[in-house]
């Protein structure tokens, strides 16, 4: 299945603008028009320069989330004895207005 | 000598025998900063008013403090620090400023020790960089040559301490920016194993790779600093439940016998002439101590910068999400939606590499690309920790440069990130193994800039890297060097 994505997927280093504007917008950044082109050609120099990572023979081998052990660490849950802030204090950091402990936004439906 | 040129190990002592007080050293360090930081440009943050505070409180009551107690430092500017402006040196926690309203686990620990927080210091814009130069309040300059970087992207840190701006400095280390900038300041810089020191209240960059540790004037500072800073936290899932050992009991070891191994991949094509002859001469001194040299290899270390460049920003992509401007950080004009608001806060708040790192990213771990690029990357990883896993069988530490070269100038890759990304060449396989590593000086280029020599060993064998480090520096005299400022 891995082999499959890679046949079918687009070239690796040929990043266009509409990718970066699409990839702009999911990760909400604005790129002006003035600017798309010198980002596509950036970001296009450093897909090409990682794509030598195909070179590696990865047949097999499983990807590594960790190297030290720790996986699925839990705890119990148990109230914290001291409180690190309180909520007051995490409110106080917002930009925005703070309306019965709640920070108010733009709404989410545009 | 001035207090502010101490080392902590030389404070300590005056501070026991009552011959400086904690308030003299803060004050010391206070007025270095003040004649020498417009030149430097590594503080970005005055904690004075809150240093002296704990500094009296130090002198008064010494007994309920630990082995740090009056040691004055200075923290890269993202480890929270209650009430102190901590902002990663980036738009986006500016106006208003992000003062956080508790500290990062690392800097309690400091304060129960008595460190005192003099304030916070430069780093490129959310530790994204090798060069301190994409921080919003402008480059930290070398203070061997203001006209070159510190390196980065603890270039204030390091900078901080070769200046004497403080006793020690706290840093992070993702993909070589405690040992790069402390290798291109003239200063000790340890990597510890991932999982050694708690990363709970530092501003993450890569949470697979972030790893916390201090620069330091000599390597016994490094091994106090570290034993008051390592240990497991409940609030760092990726802390490990190990002993901490005694470090500073342990670095009179000594290295003979110990088997180093020196990657002939390290000394390719591309490696300044003094950085290789400085190395070379420093794993000759290294042999005369009684270590066992041998050359290995290590084929994947051309892969490490690669595998780096795609885990990274996918991390960074995830850790990013955070700053949008609803719960912290920069204030935007009234939007109609949450959409705009996210994207004008983002767009506006973000500089440019930071951005970039988003970009690419998303890009990778996008439907249609997240096999080709992090999951491949994933695969690579394991492939070099096996390496280090097979070549540890054989030896017991590895040794090499730092950086290829000495310190470049202000500018030198403006518009190029892959020109800077290979600053990382030597700086980015021990992360993806979470192995401890350390810079320490070994030499001097002909244009006097400093040269660092990197030591790594096996993760949890951070007694061998300090044990490797102060054989060496026991017989040299590179470490006593100061800039004049």
């Amino acid at each position: 299945m891995a082999s499959l994505a890679v046949l079918f997927a687009p070239s690796m280093t040929s990043i266009t603008s509409d990718e970066i504007r699409h990839t702009a917008l999911l990760a909400r950044l604005r790129i002006e028009e003035k600017d798309i082109d010198a980002r596509t050609q950036q970001i296009g120099a450093i897909l090409d320069y990682v794509a030598m990572l195909q070179e590696v023979d990865t047949n097999g081998i499983d990807t590594a989330l960790q190297v030290t052990g720790a996986a699925h660490v839990l705890r119990d849950d148990a109230l914290r004895e001291e409180e690190l802030a309180s909520p007051d204090a995490l409110l106080a950091c917002s930009p925005l207005p703070v309306i019965d402990h709640q920070i108010q936004t733009p709404s989410a439906h545009g | 000598m001035n207090p502010y040129a101490l080392t902590i190990a030389q404070a300590k002592q005056l501070l026991t025998k009552k011959e400086a007080s904690a308030e003299e050293l803060v004050r010391s360090c206070m007025e270095r900063i003040e004649a020498v930081d417009d030149s430097v440009n590594a503080v970005v943050h005055r904690n004075f008013d809150g240093a002296l505070a704990q500094a009296k409180k130090v002198d008064s009551h010494p007994e309920e403090f630990g082995e740090l107690a009056g040691i004055p430092y200075l923290a890269k500017d993202v480890f929270c620090e209650k009430g102190v402006p901590t902002t990663a040196c980036s738009p986006i926690l500016q106006n208003p400023t992000y003062t956080p309203p508790y500290s990062s686990t690392v800097t309690r620990l400091l304060e129960a020790s008595g460190a005192i927080s003099l304030g916070k210091v430069n780093t490129d814009e959310f530790t994204m960089g090798a060069s301190t130069e994409t921080s919003a309040y402008g480059p930290t300059h070398n203070p061997w040559d203001v006209s070159r970087v510190a390196g980065g992207s603890s270039g204030g840190s390091a900078a901080a301490v070769a200046a004497d701006e403080c006793l020690f400095a706290l840093g992070t280390d993702t993909g070589g920016s405690i040992r790069q900038p402390a290798g291109f300041c003239n200063v000790a810089g340890i990597r510890p194993t991932y999982g050694r020191v708690s990363r709970f209240g530092v501003m993450s960059m890569a949470s697979s790779l972030d790893t916390i540790g201090p620069l330091c004037k000599t390597v016994e500072d490094t091994a106090i600093v570290l034993e008051a800073i390592a240990g497991k936290d409940p609030q760092d899932a990726t802390t490990i439940d190990r002993p901490v050992p005694r470090y500073t009991e342990a670095l009179q070891k000594g290295i003979k016998g110990l088997r180093i191994g020196v990657p002939r991949e390290y000394f390719a094509e591309g490696l300044h002439a003094d950085v290789e002859s400085s190395v070379r001469e420093a794993i000759r001194t290294l042999e005369k101590e009684g270590a066992l040299i041998e050359e290995i290899s290590l084929p994947l270390t051309k892969y490490a910068i690669a595998t780096y460049y795609v885990i990274c920003p996918c991390e960074v992509s995830s850790n990013m999400a955070r700053y949008d401007g609803i719960r912290f950080g920069l204030h935007s004009e009234a939007s109609d939606s949450l959409h705009s608001q996210y994207v004008q806060t983002r767009s506006r708040g973000f500089g440019t590499e930071v951005q970039r790192r988003i970009l690419i990213g998303t890009y990778a771990l996008s439907a249609g690309y997240y096999d080709a690029y992090y999951r491949k990357a994933l695969q690579v990883r394991a492939l070099i920790v096996r390496e280090f896993t097979e070549a540890f069988e054989k030896v017991d530490a590895i040794v090499g440069p730092v950086s290829p070269t000495p310190a470049f100038k202000v500018g030198a890759h403006e518009g190029d990130p892959v020109a800077m990304y290979l600053e990382d060449a030597f700086l980015t396989a021990q992360p993806m193994a979470g192995i401890p590593c350390m810079s320490i000086p070994c030499g001097m280029s002909t244009d006097g800039l400093p040269i660092g020599l990197q030591i790594m060993a096996p993760q949890w064998h951070e007694e061998t890297v300090l044990q490797t480090a102060y054989a060496f520096e026991r017989v040299t005299d590179w470490h006593t060097k100061k800039p004049m400022l």
